[in-house]
């Protein structure tokens, strides 16, 4: 059984078909890439997977389940998070508010009035836990809005994580950040390969390469081609519309 | 029920109609470019009242009246705008609501201070105190004129805002105000002009409805209440949709305090009739808000969005 | 030497506040002024009002301007069954959690399908309905409210004088204040703060903000009618007024004045709204031509309102211990 699948999905904005019959197939535990050019349509994709954009057409399975109508909360606290291309977290609250209101949502409420979240065992655990992957122990009493760039790109991530996902969908986590933080991304990535099964979305190619166990094309809107990392790079249409035989 | 009183009702729903249509046209305009909220429209009407009231006063001239009015309420809300307003811009609907809340409560008590607590009368001018004859009835003429003043009026708007530039830019702004003012429009002359413009509107609608209702402090809230339900049943920012919502809300009220409590008196007993009847009635426009919004949010005509 | 929690500013002002409120009913009776305590009650009482829209606006970022409905129904949750010869407090309780509970599910559930300006309006709308209900019934009143013969009576307990509303209302200030703070890091409060940052997140992490957001509002609007309960029975009279928009705004003012989303904001706006009314009173008979303008300021300047000034007192202060120059006097030596 797949961990995540859809099948022929669509989105059109007006006459523009942003995605196209596109039809994945995740298996269990691998970490899947989606590369394509820049207005391929991955972010719009990974919205219809998580569920703030309603598909036109097409079906998405979760393991056993269709969630095709589910709404994002809903997707959410059956495992399937997903972390944002343009950092996305609560600005006033520490590090470690964030990532215990994150570990609470998921798998447990908020209808909770009196005794404060930062005492909820469970979610401090899986709160601290991920904090210290993504190597932001250190800052957890720091506001999130005085974060450096790329602590906040960690915090984006950790806050995933926090919620004890059992599928990640990760779009762009290295977006803007230094050769160094970016290492320290594929590090943790690395070590989390096999723990959850993750649908990633980047650019940056070294990554791809180094991370995945498949990797899907997409080309205005369709799934070009899937395949074994060797595969993609002998693969003569991808090299030639999206990575340059200089790249390789 | 006979058919005269319906088509008088009818006609009073119209003329209270267009009168709200020229309070919420301003308003919707300015919440739906420059996203403000402004409860101090009220004020402006009210403010364009007195000017009418004091320019008739001196005059007796009803025409100079409505130019007192609209020229005074011009002048007011472009100094709202570079003062107040125009400060408010980049902040949360929250910080617009307390600005103009505190505007409200100063105009009210201002104007009790310089014309004291006691209501104006203005009188309907002599040329138009007599009545029309309408399919065989007679309805007052200055109703009337209001109805056919309003009615050139929104057509005006529409001439304005679809057939010339200034209207292109409005139009424009009302998709994507980012977008005009990235185009090298001065945004700030184009936001205070739409501000002063929309306050001229309510102000001659405050000078047009002295005769008819009772020029006093507060006077102004009870119609910036009804014309926000009329924005939110049209669709913010729309001013088309303004109109026909103006006209719907206008019809609504008028007729639901006219026949409401007739009606609940065929179809309950005579004491729970005069309690619900009234009380209905007066609820009715916002029963009718409720069921819009449950049923599309967005308003029955909305702007579209870019 | 580090200072404790308590003797920072921003809690031992209101802290003292609270002290001092405790203490009045002897100092005005010792003074003898007996008033007071009736003037300071309404203080006590609109606090409670504005904790109630705090956890709607400050921590939910919810804009109700028609919280004076719920204020409203709560007056009348006592005058109506008065008026119907029952004066038993548990009676006029019930009706007040009911018909309130009712009110803000209802109008709540509708006004949250829009956001932003719409919401606003929505609320300010409903809140007039509220008025112009209440001013039709004429046979309750109408325009010119409703008298109260049979003050609220819990057991021994009567409302009946201002010193017995005087003491409730103080206790249900210091619970309400002090579930407010227990609410704002709870789980409940936290979401509601989330989704007031960012609504998408709250979503992303599994949690439904229109949901939190619908119980905040309706906690809001019950807090409130207890409030307008208080209110009705320290008037022994109720009244359309006390619904009407223009106390919408105040309890907003108050909100903010204070400081919005923070535990002791509603108190300090509360007593700084209401004494500066009484203040201007004293010197002109038109309080709003003053008033009007310095609200208009407060929302051109904002910054967090007197909590946020008393917060930035916080920070001052640890320059002026000890540590520092012990530290630097050390160096020198050395």
């Amino acid at each position: 059984m797949s961990a995540l699948q859809t099948h022929a999905l669509v989105k059109r904005y007006g006459g523009l078909l942003v995605t196209d019959q596109v039809s994945l197939d995740i298996v269990p535990g691998e970490l899947h890439a989606l590369i394509g050019p820049n207005g391929a349509g991955k972010t719009t994709l990974i919205n219809q997977l998580s569920g703030e954009l309603a598909s036109d057409g097409g079906t998405v399975r979760f393991g056993d389940l269709d969630v095709t109508a589910l709404p994002v909360h809903e997707r959410a606290r059956r495992g399937l998070l997903r972390s944002f291309q343009i950092t996305s977290i609560f600005e006033d609250f520490t590090v470690l508010e964030n990532a215990t209101l994150s570990a609470l949502g998921a798998r447990e409420h908020a209808w909770r009035f009196w005794r404060p979240m930062l005492h909820d065992a469970n979610a401090r655990r899986a709160a601290d836990e991920a904090l210290s992957s993504a190597g932001l122990a250190q800052r957890a009493d720091v506001p999130a809005g005085e974060l450096a760039y790329g602590e906040r790109r960690q915090l984006e991530l950790s806050m995933a994580l926090a919620a004890q996902p059992r599928f990640l969908l990760l779009d762009e986590p290295m977006a803007g950040m230094s050769a160094q933080e970016s290492a320290a991304v594929i590090e943790l990535l690395q070590r989390l390969k096999g723990c959850y099964t993750i649908l990633l979305v980047e650019h940056d190619m070294d990554a791809v390469f180094a991370l995945a166990d498949r990797i899907s094309v997409l080309v205005h809107g369709r799934v070009m081609f899937t395949g074994t990392p060797a595969e993609i790079r002998d693969h003569p249409e991808v090299r030639a519309v999206y990575l340059g035989d200089d790249a390789l | 029920m006979s058919a005269t009183l319906l088509l008088a009702q009818l006609l009073n729903g119209l003329q209270y109609g267009v009168l709200l249509f020229l309070l919420a046209a301003g308003l919707t305009l300015v919440f739906g470019i420059m996203s403000f909220v402004n409860l101090a429209h009220g004020s402006l009407y009210m403010m364009g009242a007195y000017a009418a009231a004091m320019a008739f006063g001196a005059s007796g001239s009803f025409a100079l009246a409505v130019v007192a009015a609209a020229g005074a309420a011009l002048f007011l809300g472009w100094v709202l705008e570079v003062v107040v307003v125009s400060r408010l811009y980049r902040r949360n609907h929250l910080d617009h609501v307390l600005a103009t809340f505190g505007l409200v409560l100063f105009f009210n008590e201002l104007v009790r201070i310089v014309w004291g607590p006691q209501p104006y009368f203005v009188q309907v001018p002599d040329a138009l105190s007599g009545t029309v004859d309408i399919l065989g009835f007679s309805y007052p003429s200055y109703r009337f004129a209001i109805i056919a003043a309003g009615l050139a009026v929104a057509a005006g708007a529409f001439l304005l805002i679809h057939k010339t530039r200034v209207g292109m830019l409005i139009r424009a702004g009302a998709q994507n105000p980012q977008m005009v003012a990235a185009l090298g429009v001065n945004i700030r002359l184009l936001n205070a002009l739409l501000f002063a413009a929309g306050a001229m509107l309510a102000g001659v609608a405050g000078a047009v409805a002295s005769p008819i209702l009772s020029v006093q402090s507060g006077m102004g809230e009870p119609v910036l209440i009804t014309a926000l339900v009329v924005i939110v049943v049209g669709g913010i920012g729309s001013v088309s949709g303004a109109f026909y919502a103006a006209l719907i809300v206008g019809l609504v009220d008028t007729l639901g305090r006219a026949y409401l409590p007739m009606m609940m008196r065929g179809i309950a007993e005579r004491s729970i009739a005069d309690a619900a009847g009234p009380a209905l009635a007066s609820m009715g426009i916002y029963l009718l808000m409720a069921v819009v919004l449950a049923c599309r949010p967005q308003g029955l005509f909305p702007a579209q969005r870019g | 030497m580090k200072t404790s929690r308590v003797l920072r500013p921003s809690t031992l002002v209101p802290l003292l506040l609270l002290a001092g409120l405790a203490l009045l009913p002897w100092v005005a009776t010792a003074a003898g002024q007996p008033f007071w305590i009736a003037f300071f009650a309404r203080i006590i009482i609109y606090a409670i009002a504005a904790s109630a829209l705090n956890i709607a606006l400050g921590y939910g970022g919810l804009v109700s301007f028609g919280h004076a409905l719920f204020l409203g129904l709560g007056c009348y949750a006592v005058a109506l069954p008065s008026f119907f010869e029952s004066g038993n407090g548990w009676v006029h309780l019930l009706w007040c959690v009911g018909a309130t509970g009712v009110a803000a599910l209802v109008t709540g559930a509708i006004s949250l399908r829009t956001s932003g300006i719409a919401f606003i309006m929505i609320t300010l709308a409903f809140g007039q309905m509220g008025y112009f209900l209440l001013v039709s019934l004429k046979n309750f009143g109408g325009d010119d409210g409703l008298p109260i013969s049979l003050t609220s009576r819990f057991g021994p307990l009567d409302l009946g004088s201002p010193l017995a509303v005087y003491c409730t209302s103080f206790a249900v200030l210091a619970m309400a204040t002090w579930w407010s703070a227990r609410l704002r890091a709870a789980p409940f409060g936290m979401t509601l703060r989330g989704a007031q940052q960012n609504a998408r997140r709250i979503s992303a992490i599994g949690l439904p903000a229109l949901h939190y957001q619908l119980a905040a509002y309706v906690i809001s609007g019950v807090l409130c009618g207890v409030a307008g309960l208080l209110l009705a029975n320290l008037n022994a009279f109720a009244s359309p007024s006390t619904m009407s928009w223009t106390v919408s705004g105040e309890l907003i003012v108050m909100v903010v004045l204070g400081g919005m989303g923070s535990v002791f904001g509603p108190l300090l706006g509360a007593v700084a709204f209401l004494g500066l009314e009484e203040a201007l009173k004293g010197v002109t008979e038109h309080v709003w031509v003053v008033f009007g303008p310095l609200i208009v300021l407060v929302a051109l300047v904002g910054k967090g309102g007197i909590a946020g000034l008393l917060q930035r007192l916080d920070r001052i202060r640890p320059v002026a211990t000890a540590a520092p120059v012990v530290a630097a006097a050390e160096e020198v030596a050395s």
